[in-house]
Protein backbone atom coordinates (compact mmCIF):
# COMPACT_ATOMS: atom_id res chain seq x y z
CA UNK A 1 0.00 0.00 0.00
CA UNK A 2 1.05 3.50 -0.96
CA UNK A 3 0.99 6.52 1.14
CA UNK A 4 -1.35 9.46 -0.43
CA UNK A 5 0.68 12.00 -2.05
CA UNK A 6 2.51 14.22 1.14
CA UNK A 7 1.07 17.66 0.08
CA UNK A 8 -2.34 16.01 0.31
CA UNK A 9 -1.49 14.82 3.78
CA UNK A 10 -0.05 18.08 4.87
CA UNK A 11 -3.65 20.03 3.74
CA UNK A 12 -5.49 17.46 5.47
CA UNK A 13 -4.06 18.42 8.44
CA UNK A 14 -4.48 21.75 7.86
CA UNK A 15 -7.84 21.17 7.24
CA UNK A 16 -8.55 18.80 9.87
CA UNK A 17 -8.15 21.50 12.58
CA UNK A 18 -9.54 24.48 10.95
CA UNK A 19 -12.67 25.76 12.72
CA UNK A 20 -15.76 26.54 10.35
CA UNK A 21 -14.64 30.18 9.39
CA UNK A 22 -11.04 29.39 8.70
CA UNK A 23 -12.26 26.50 6.52
CA UNK A 24 -14.44 28.59 4.24
CA UNK A 25 -11.51 31.35 4.02
CA UNK A 26 -9.10 28.55 3.17
CA UNK A 27 -11.55 27.09 0.24
CA UNK A 28 -12.25 30.28 -1.05
CA UNK A 29 -8.46 30.83 -1.55
CA UNK A 30 -8.08 27.88 -3.60
CA UNK A 31 -11.49 28.49 -5.40
CA UNK A 32 -9.78 32.05 -6.57
CA UNK A 33 -6.98 30.29 -7.95
CA UNK A 34 -9.24 27.96 -10.22
CA UNK A 35 -8.02 27.85 -14.23
CA UNK A 36 -10.04 26.45 -16.37
CA UNK A 37 -8.36 23.87 -18.55
CA UNK A 38 -6.09 25.06 -21.60
CA UNK A 39 -7.60 25.20 -25.11
CA UNK A 40 -4.55 22.82 -25.55
CA UNK A 41 -6.34 20.20 -23.97
CA UNK A 42 -10.02 20.75 -24.39
CA UNK A 43 -12.15 23.07 -26.13
CA UNK A 44 -15.94 23.63 -25.87
CA UNK A 45 -18.11 20.88 -26.00
CA UNK A 46 -16.03 19.04 -23.66
CA UNK A 47 -16.39 15.42 -24.24
CA UNK A 48 -18.72 13.49 -22.14
CA UNK A 49 -15.85 11.37 -21.35
CA UNK A 50 -13.77 13.78 -19.48
CA UNK A 51 -17.50 15.07 -17.55
CA UNK A 52 -17.73 13.85 -13.82
CA UNK A 53 -20.53 11.62 -12.92
CA UNK A 54 -22.86 12.85 -10.10
CA UNK A 55 -21.66 16.45 -10.37
CA UNK A 56 -23.79 19.26 -10.18
CA UNK A 57 -21.77 21.85 -10.92
CA UNK A 58 -21.02 20.25 -14.29
CA UNK A 59 -17.24 19.52 -13.46
CA UNK A 60 -14.94 17.94 -16.39
CA UNK A 61 -11.55 16.39 -15.87
CA UNK A 62 -8.57 15.31 -17.73
CA UNK A 63 -4.99 14.28 -17.08
CA UNK A 64 -2.16 15.39 -19.08
CA UNK A 65 0.66 12.90 -19.36
CA UNK A 66 4.08 14.78 -18.16
CA UNK A 67 7.44 13.81 -19.59
CA UNK A 68 8.69 12.35 -16.02
CA UNK A 69 5.33 10.03 -16.46
CA UNK A 70 3.37 11.77 -13.64
CA UNK A 71 0.05 13.19 -14.72
CA UNK A 72 -0.95 17.12 -14.76
CA UNK A 73 -4.55 17.03 -14.06
CA UNK A 74 -7.11 20.15 -15.46
CA UNK A 75 -10.68 20.57 -14.98
CA UNK A 76 -13.50 22.70 -16.31
CA UNK A 77 -16.52 23.77 -13.83
CA UNK A 78 -19.47 24.64 -16.36
CA UNK A 79 -21.51 25.98 -13.28
CA UNK A 80 -20.55 29.44 -12.37
CA UNK A 81 -21.86 28.67 -8.93
CA UNK A 82 -19.64 25.98 -8.30
CA UNK A 83 -17.30 27.18 -6.01
CA UNK A 84 -16.81 24.03 -4.29
CA UNK A 85 -16.17 22.11 -7.49
CA UNK A 86 -13.80 24.88 -8.49
CA UNK A 87 -11.92 24.67 -4.58
CA UNK A 88 -11.70 20.86 -5.22
CA UNK A 89 -10.42 20.99 -8.35
CA UNK A 90 -7.59 22.97 -7.66
CA UNK A 91 -6.99 20.82 -3.77
CA UNK A 92 -6.31 17.86 -6.93
CA UNK A 93 -3.93 19.64 -9.01
CA UNK A 94 -1.90 21.18 -6.38
CA UNK A 95 -1.49 18.17 -4.24
CA UNK A 96 -1.71 15.53 -6.97
CA UNK A 97 -0.50 16.64 -10.81
CA UNK A 98 2.84 15.68 -10.93
CA UNK A 99 2.83 13.45 -7.89
CA UNK A 100 3.79 9.21 -7.97
CA UNK A 101 0.68 7.28 -9.70
CA UNK A 102 0.48 4.62 -7.19
CA UNK A 103 0.44 7.90 -4.81
CA UNK A 104 -2.22 9.39 -6.56
CA UNK A 105 -4.65 6.42 -7.10
CA UNK A 106 -4.73 6.01 -3.35
CA UNK A 107 -6.08 9.43 -2.47
CA UNK A 108 -8.98 8.61 0.08
CA UNK A 109 -12.43 9.13 -0.90
CA UNK A 110 -13.44 10.37 2.48
CA UNK A 111 -10.88 13.43 2.38
CA UNK A 112 -13.67 15.83 0.73
CA UNK A 113 -15.24 15.58 4.48
CA UNK A 114 -11.84 16.32 5.67
CA UNK A 115 -11.65 19.27 3.79
CA UNK A 116 -15.40 20.43 3.76
CA UNK A 117 -16.26 19.55 6.68
CA UNK A 118 -19.66 17.01 8.22
CA UNK A 119 -21.40 19.67 6.89
CA UNK A 120 -21.21 19.19 2.98
CA UNK A 121 -24.84 18.01 1.84
CA UNK A 122 -25.19 14.52 0.32
CA UNK A 123 -25.45 16.53 -3.61
CA UNK A 124 -22.41 17.83 -2.83
CA UNK A 125 -20.51 15.33 -1.27
CA UNK A 126 -20.79 12.94 -4.53
CA UNK A 127 -20.21 15.70 -6.86
CA UNK A 128 -16.99 16.52 -5.22
CA UNK A 129 -15.81 12.57 -4.57
CA UNK A 130 -16.81 11.85 -8.46
CA UNK A 131 -14.34 15.04 -9.21
CA UNK A 132 -11.51 12.65 -7.38
CA UNK A 133 -12.64 9.22 -8.64
CA UNK A 134 -11.79 10.73 -11.97
CA UNK A 135 -8.79 11.93 -11.22
CA UNK A 136 -7.85 8.53 -9.16
CA UNK A 137 -8.95 6.56 -12.35
CA UNK A 138 -6.78 8.44 -14.92
CA UNK A 139 -4.00 7.28 -12.65
CA UNK A 140 -5.18 3.21 -12.34
CA UNK A 141 -5.44 3.49 -15.83
CA UNK A 142 -2.27 4.99 -16.54
CA UNK A 143 -0.62 1.92 -14.09
CA UNK A 144 -2.22 -0.63 -15.68
CA UNK A 145 -0.73 0.39 -19.01
CA UNK A 146 2.21 0.64 -18.03
CA UNK A 147 1.98 -2.75 -16.33
CA UNK A 148 1.07 -4.52 -19.42
CA UNK A 149 3.83 -2.32 -21.80
CA UNK B 1 -40.48 34.50 -17.74
CA UNK B 2 -43.61 36.48 -16.69
CA UNK B 3 -43.63 38.96 -14.70
CA UNK B 4 -44.41 37.29 -11.24
CA UNK B 5 -48.24 38.42 -11.25
CA UNK B 6 -49.07 37.33 -13.96
CA UNK B 7 -47.68 34.05 -13.66
CA UNK B 8 -51.32 32.81 -11.88
CA UNK B 9 -49.94 32.07 -8.31
CA UNK B 10 -52.43 31.80 -5.38
CA UNK B 11 -50.08 33.94 -3.11
CA UNK B 12 -48.02 36.27 -5.91
CA UNK B 13 -47.29 38.33 -2.69
CA UNK B 14 -44.83 35.80 -1.23
CA UNK B 15 -42.52 36.28 -4.58
CA UNK B 16 -40.51 39.25 -5.32
CA UNK B 17 -38.24 39.70 -8.71
CA UNK B 18 -34.62 40.84 -8.77
CA UNK B 19 -35.73 44.10 -9.74
CA UNK B 20 -37.54 44.60 -6.70
CA UNK B 21 -34.83 43.62 -4.25
CA UNK B 22 -32.38 45.95 -6.08
CA UNK B 23 -34.76 48.57 -6.06
CA UNK B 24 -34.76 47.75 -1.60
CA UNK B 25 -31.45 47.34 -0.98
CA UNK B 26 -31.85 50.17 1.31
CA UNK B 27 -34.87 49.58 2.87
CA UNK B 28 -34.73 49.22 6.49
CA UNK B 29 -37.56 46.85 6.35
CA UNK B 30 -36.44 44.58 4.56
CA UNK B 31 -33.60 42.14 5.63
CA UNK B 32 -32.24 40.33 2.48
CA UNK B 33 -31.34 36.93 3.63
CA UNK B 34 -29.31 34.46 1.69
CA UNK B 35 -29.45 30.74 2.02
CA UNK B 36 -27.30 27.77 0.16
CA UNK B 37 -26.35 24.56 0.12
CA UNK B 38 -22.27 25.34 -0.84
CA UNK B 39 -21.09 27.00 2.31
CA UNK B 40 -18.59 29.07 -0.58
CA UNK B 41 -21.04 31.15 -1.93
CA UNK B 42 -21.97 34.02 0.48
CA UNK B 43 -18.61 34.28 1.84
CA UNK B 44 -17.04 34.70 -2.11
CA UNK B 45 -19.70 36.95 -3.29
CA UNK B 46 -23.55 38.23 -2.20
CA UNK B 47 -26.01 40.70 -2.56
CA UNK B 48 -24.89 44.32 -1.08
CA UNK B 49 -26.33 43.77 2.49
CA UNK B 50 -27.66 40.53 2.58
CA UNK B 51 -27.04 38.07 5.63
CA UNK B 52 -26.61 34.66 5.23
CA UNK B 53 -28.32 31.86 7.50
CA UNK B 54 -26.79 28.41 7.19
CA UNK B 55 -28.52 25.83 7.07
CA UNK B 56 -26.63 23.48 9.06
CA UNK B 57 -24.99 26.29 11.41
CA UNK B 58 -27.99 28.25 12.16
CA UNK B 59 -31.02 26.24 11.91
CA UNK B 60 -30.46 23.06 13.00
CA UNK B 61 -30.09 22.14 16.55
CA UNK B 62 -26.36 21.14 16.90
CA UNK B 63 -27.20 18.31 19.35
CA UNK B 64 -30.43 16.79 19.01
CA UNK B 65 -31.87 16.13 15.23
CA UNK B 66 -34.33 19.04 15.35
CA UNK B 67 -34.14 22.59 14.58
CA UNK B 68 -33.68 25.39 16.74
CA UNK B 69 -35.52 26.22 19.52
CA UNK B 70 -37.92 29.34 20.38
CA UNK B 71 -34.91 30.86 22.35
CA UNK B 72 -32.00 30.03 19.55
CA UNK B 73 -34.66 31.26 16.70
CA UNK B 74 -34.84 34.86 18.89
CA UNK B 75 -30.93 34.69 19.05
CA UNK B 76 -30.60 34.23 15.37
CA UNK B 77 -33.06 37.21 14.32
CA UNK B 78 -31.30 39.36 16.75
CA UNK B 79 -28.44 38.79 15.03
CA UNK B 80 -29.20 39.45 11.49
CA UNK B 81 -31.20 42.64 12.63
CA UNK B 82 -34.91 41.80 12.49
CA UNK B 83 -37.66 42.66 14.47
CA UNK B 84 -41.62 40.68 14.06
CA UNK B 85 -42.01 43.73 11.89
CA UNK B 86 -39.10 42.98 9.27
CA UNK B 87 -39.83 41.90 5.95
CA UNK B 88 -37.43 39.01 5.66
CA UNK B 89 -36.47 38.06 1.43
CA UNK B 90 -35.10 34.93 1.11
CA UNK B 91 -32.88 33.91 -2.11
CA UNK B 92 -30.03 31.13 -2.47
CA UNK B 93 -28.53 28.42 -4.73
CA UNK B 94 -30.09 25.65 -6.40
CA UNK B 95 -33.28 27.62 -8.00
CA UNK B 96 -33.43 28.51 -3.91
CA UNK B 97 -33.66 25.03 -2.55
CA UNK B 98 -32.15 25.94 0.20
CA UNK B 99 -33.83 29.32 0.75
CA UNK B 100 -37.45 27.94 1.08
CA UNK B 101 -35.95 25.56 3.35
CA UNK B 102 -34.81 28.90 5.40
CA UNK B 103 -38.29 30.17 4.87
CA UNK B 104 -39.87 26.86 5.71
CA UNK B 105 -38.27 27.04 9.24
CA UNK B 106 -38.69 30.82 10.21
CA UNK B 107 -42.50 29.76 9.04
CA UNK B 108 -42.47 27.03 12.33
CA UNK B 109 -41.87 30.08 14.28
CA UNK B 110 -44.76 31.67 12.65
CA UNK B 111 -42.51 34.88 11.28
CA UNK B 112 -45.02 35.32 8.15
CA UNK B 113 -43.20 38.44 6.63
CA UNK B 114 -41.57 36.43 4.60
CA UNK B 115 -40.65 36.25 0.86
CA UNK B 116 -38.62 34.30 -1.56
CA UNK B 117 -36.45 36.68 -4.29
CA UNK B 118 -37.41 34.66 -7.45
CA UNK B 119 -34.85 32.72 -9.50
CA UNK B 120 -32.38 33.16 -6.59
CA UNK B 121 -28.71 34.06 -6.97
CA UNK B 122 -28.40 32.32 -10.48
CA UNK B 123 -30.82 34.60 -11.78
CA UNK B 124 -29.17 37.68 -9.79
CA UNK B 125 -25.41 36.74 -11.09
CA UNK B 126 -27.07 36.08 -14.75
CA UNK B 127 -28.07 39.68 -14.74
CA UNK B 128 -24.75 40.81 -13.86
CA UNK B 129 -25.98 42.19 -10.74
CA UNK B 130 -23.73 43.51 -8.19
CA UNK B 131 -22.22 40.78 -5.31
CA UNK B 132 -19.55 41.47 -2.87
CA UNK B 133 -17.87 40.57 -0.48
CA UNK B 134 -18.50 42.70 2.51
CA UNK B 135 -20.48 41.20 5.29
CA UNK B 136 -22.76 43.22 6.49
CA UNK B 137 -23.64 44.24 10.23
CA UNK B 138 -27.27 45.40 11.78
CA UNK B 139 -27.49 46.90 15.12
CA UNK B 140 -28.72 43.54 17.45
CA UNK B 141 -32.70 43.45 18.01
CA UNK B 142 -35.11 42.03 20.63
CA UNK B 143 -37.11 39.72 19.19
CA UNK B 144 -39.68 37.79 20.74
CA UNK B 145 -40.66 35.02 18.94
CA UNK B 146 -43.68 32.89 18.99
CA UNK B 147 -43.24 29.12 20.02
CA UNK B 148 -42.77 26.36 17.86
CA UNK B 149 -45.76 25.56 15.90
CA UNK B 150 -44.49 21.80 14.82
CA UNK B 151 -47.92 21.15 14.15
CA UNK B 152 -49.13 22.92 11.12
CA UNK B 153 -46.80 22.58 8.21
CA UNK B 154 -44.56 20.13 9.71
CA UNK B 155 -45.20 16.06 10.61
CA UNK B 156 -43.33 13.17 12.06
CA UNK B 157 -43.20 9.65 10.99
CA UNK B 158 -45.63 8.18 13.51
CA UNK B 159 -47.82 10.35 11.82
CA UNK B 160 -47.19 9.84 8.54
CA UNK B 161 -47.34 6.04 9.68
CA UNK B 162 -50.60 6.06 10.81
CA UNK B 163 -51.97 8.12 7.50
CA UNK B 164 -50.25 5.32 5.33
CA UNK B 165 -53.44 3.59 3.18
CA UNK B 166 -55.90 6.72 4.12
CA UNK B 167 -56.40 9.46 2.01
CA UNK B 168 -53.18 11.33 2.51
CA UNK B 169 -51.45 12.24 -0.33
CA UNK B 170 -47.41 11.46 -0.48
CA UNK B 171 -45.06 12.89 -2.72
CA UNK B 172 -41.51 12.15 -3.04
CA UNK B 173 -39.53 14.92 -3.86
CA UNK B 174 -35.88 12.79 -4.08
CA UNK B 175 -34.16 11.82 -7.66
CA UNK B 176 -35.89 9.26 -9.46
CA UNK B 177 -33.12 6.44 -8.50
CA UNK B 178 -33.14 7.28 -5.11
CA UNK B 179 -37.05 6.83 -5.08
CA UNK B 180 -36.55 3.56 -6.82
CA UNK B 181 -34.11 2.45 -3.74
CA UNK B 182 -31.32 2.44 -6.80
CA UNK B 183 -28.73 4.53 -4.67
CA UNK B 184 -29.41 5.10 -0.96
CA UNK B 185 -26.55 7.68 0.16
CA UNK B 186 -22.87 8.46 -0.15
CA UNK B 187 -20.41 5.72 0.55
CA UNK B 188 -18.07 7.08 3.15
CA UNK B 189 -20.62 9.25 4.34
CA UNK B 190 -22.51 7.62 6.92
CA UNK B 191 -24.00 10.24 8.73
CA UNK B 192 -26.91 10.73 5.95
CA UNK B 193 -26.25 6.54 5.54
CA UNK B 194 -29.49 4.78 5.00
CA UNK B 195 -30.24 0.74 5.49
CA UNK B 196 -33.22 0.49 2.85
CA UNK B 197 -33.38 2.08 -0.31
CA UNK B 198 -37.27 2.75 -1.83
CA UNK B 199 -40.15 5.44 -1.21
CA UNK B 200 -42.92 5.10 1.38
CA UNK B 201 -45.64 2.64 0.33
CA UNK B 202 -47.92 5.06 -1.94
CA UNK B 203 -46.24 7.89 -2.51
CA UNK B 204 -45.59 9.62 -6.06
CA UNK B 205 -42.21 10.64 -7.32
CA UNK B 206 -42.12 14.15 -8.57
CA UNK B 207 -38.73 15.44 -8.35
CA UNK B 208 -38.67 19.15 -6.85
CA UNK B 209 -36.88 20.66 -9.56
CA UNK B 210 -39.41 20.09 -11.62
CA UNK B 211 -41.30 22.97 -10.39
CA UNK B 212 -38.18 25.50 -11.59
CA UNK B 213 -37.05 26.98 -15.17
CA UNK B 214 -33.30 25.23 -15.22
CA UNK B 215 -31.87 28.08 -17.11
CA UNK B 216 -32.63 30.88 -14.61
CA UNK B 217 -33.69 29.58 -11.67
CA UNK B 218 -37.42 31.32 -11.15
CA UNK B 219 -40.48 29.48 -10.54
CA UNK B 220 -42.85 27.87 -13.18
CA UNK B 221 -46.31 29.54 -13.54
CA UNK B 222 -49.27 28.16 -11.80
CA UNK B 223 -50.55 26.71 -15.17
CA UNK B 224 -47.15 24.78 -15.62
CA UNK B 225 -47.29 23.67 -11.98
CA UNK B 226 -51.10 22.45 -12.15
CA UNK B 227 -50.07 20.53 -15.47
CA UNK B 228 -47.64 18.82 -13.18
CA UNK B 229 -49.29 18.27 -9.38
CA UNK B 230 -52.86 18.05 -10.76
CA UNK B 231 -53.14 16.85 -14.35
CA UNK B 232 -50.16 14.17 -14.06
CA UNK B 233 -50.25 13.73 -10.48
CA UNK B 234 -53.94 14.14 -9.28
CA UNK B 235 -53.35 16.09 -6.80
CA UNK B 236 -55.99 18.70 -5.74
CA UNK B 237 -56.36 21.37 -3.13
CA UNK B 238 -58.31 19.38 -0.82
CA UNK B 239 -56.16 16.64 -0.35
CA UNK B 240 -54.05 16.59 3.05
CA UNK B 241 -50.53 16.14 1.22
CA UNK B 242 -46.97 15.42 3.07
CA UNK B 243 -43.66 15.81 1.35
CA UNK B 244 -40.60 14.28 1.92
CA UNK B 245 -37.28 13.65 0.57
CA UNK B 246 -33.94 12.64 2.25
CA UNK B 247 -33.62 15.31 5.31
CA UNK B 248 -36.66 17.61 4.74
CA UNK B 249 -35.00 20.66 2.78
CA UNK B 250 -35.54 19.41 -1.23
CA UNK B 251 -39.30 18.87 0.24
CA UNK B 252 -39.66 22.32 1.50
CA UNK B 253 -39.04 23.64 -1.82
CA UNK B 254 -41.97 21.40 -3.20
CA UNK B 255 -44.07 22.45 0.01
CA UNK B 256 -43.55 26.39 -0.56
CA UNK B 257 -44.94 25.55 -4.57
CA UNK B 258 -47.91 24.05 -3.28
CA UNK B 259 -48.43 25.86 -0.24
CA UNK B 260 -48.06 28.82 -1.98
CA UNK B 261 -48.09 29.44 -5.38
CA UNK B 262 -50.41 26.80 -5.97
CA UNK B 263 -52.81 27.60 -2.47
CA UNK B 264 -53.08 24.35 -0.93
CA UNK B 265 -54.21 24.50 2.38
CA UNK B 266 -53.02 20.68 3.75
CA UNK B 267 -48.99 20.57 2.75
CA UNK B 268 -46.50 19.07 5.72
CA UNK B 269 -43.12 18.30 5.20
CA UNK B 270 -41.61 15.28 6.23
CA UNK B 271 -38.56 16.61 7.14
CA UNK B 272 -37.47 13.37 9.09
CA UNK B 273 -37.86 11.99 5.38
CA UNK B 274 -35.76 8.84 3.95
CA UNK B 275 -32.90 8.94 6.68
CA UNK B 276 -35.59 8.39 8.87
CA UNK B 277 -37.72 6.14 7.07
CA UNK B 278 -35.12 3.93 5.74
CA UNK B 279 -33.61 3.38 8.64
CA UNK B 280 -36.71 2.47 11.00
CA UNK B 281 -37.18 -1.03 12.10
CA UNK B 282 -40.41 -2.48 10.36
CA UNK B 283 -41.98 0.36 8.50
CA UNK B 284 -43.57 -0.38 5.59
CA UNK B 285 -41.13 0.30 2.32
CA UNK B 286 -42.12 -0.20 -1.46
CA UNK B 287 -40.01 -0.36 -4.76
Amino acid sequence: MTDMPEGLKTLLEDFQFADRSERIDMLIEYADRFQEVPERIATRPFPEEHHVQKCESEAYVWAEDLPDGTLKFHFAVENPQGLSAKAWAVIMDETLSGQPLEAVAETPGDSVFTVFGKDVSMGKGMGLMGITDLVTTYARQRLKARQRA
Amino acid sequence: MSDIAERGYARPDVLVSTDWVAAHLNDPNIRIVESNEDQLLYPSGHIPGAVQVDWAADLNDPLRRDYLNRDGFEKLMSRIGATRDTDIVFYGDKSNWWATYAFWVFQLFGHTNAKVMDGGRLKWEKEGRPLTREVPSYPATTYVASDRDDTRIRIFRDEVLKKLGGGTRLVDVRSPQEYSGERTHMPEYPQEGVLRGGHIPGAKSVPWARAANPEDGTFKSAAELKAIYEEEQGLNPANDIIAYCRIGERSSHTWFVLSYLLGYPNVRNYDGSWTEWGNSVNVPVER
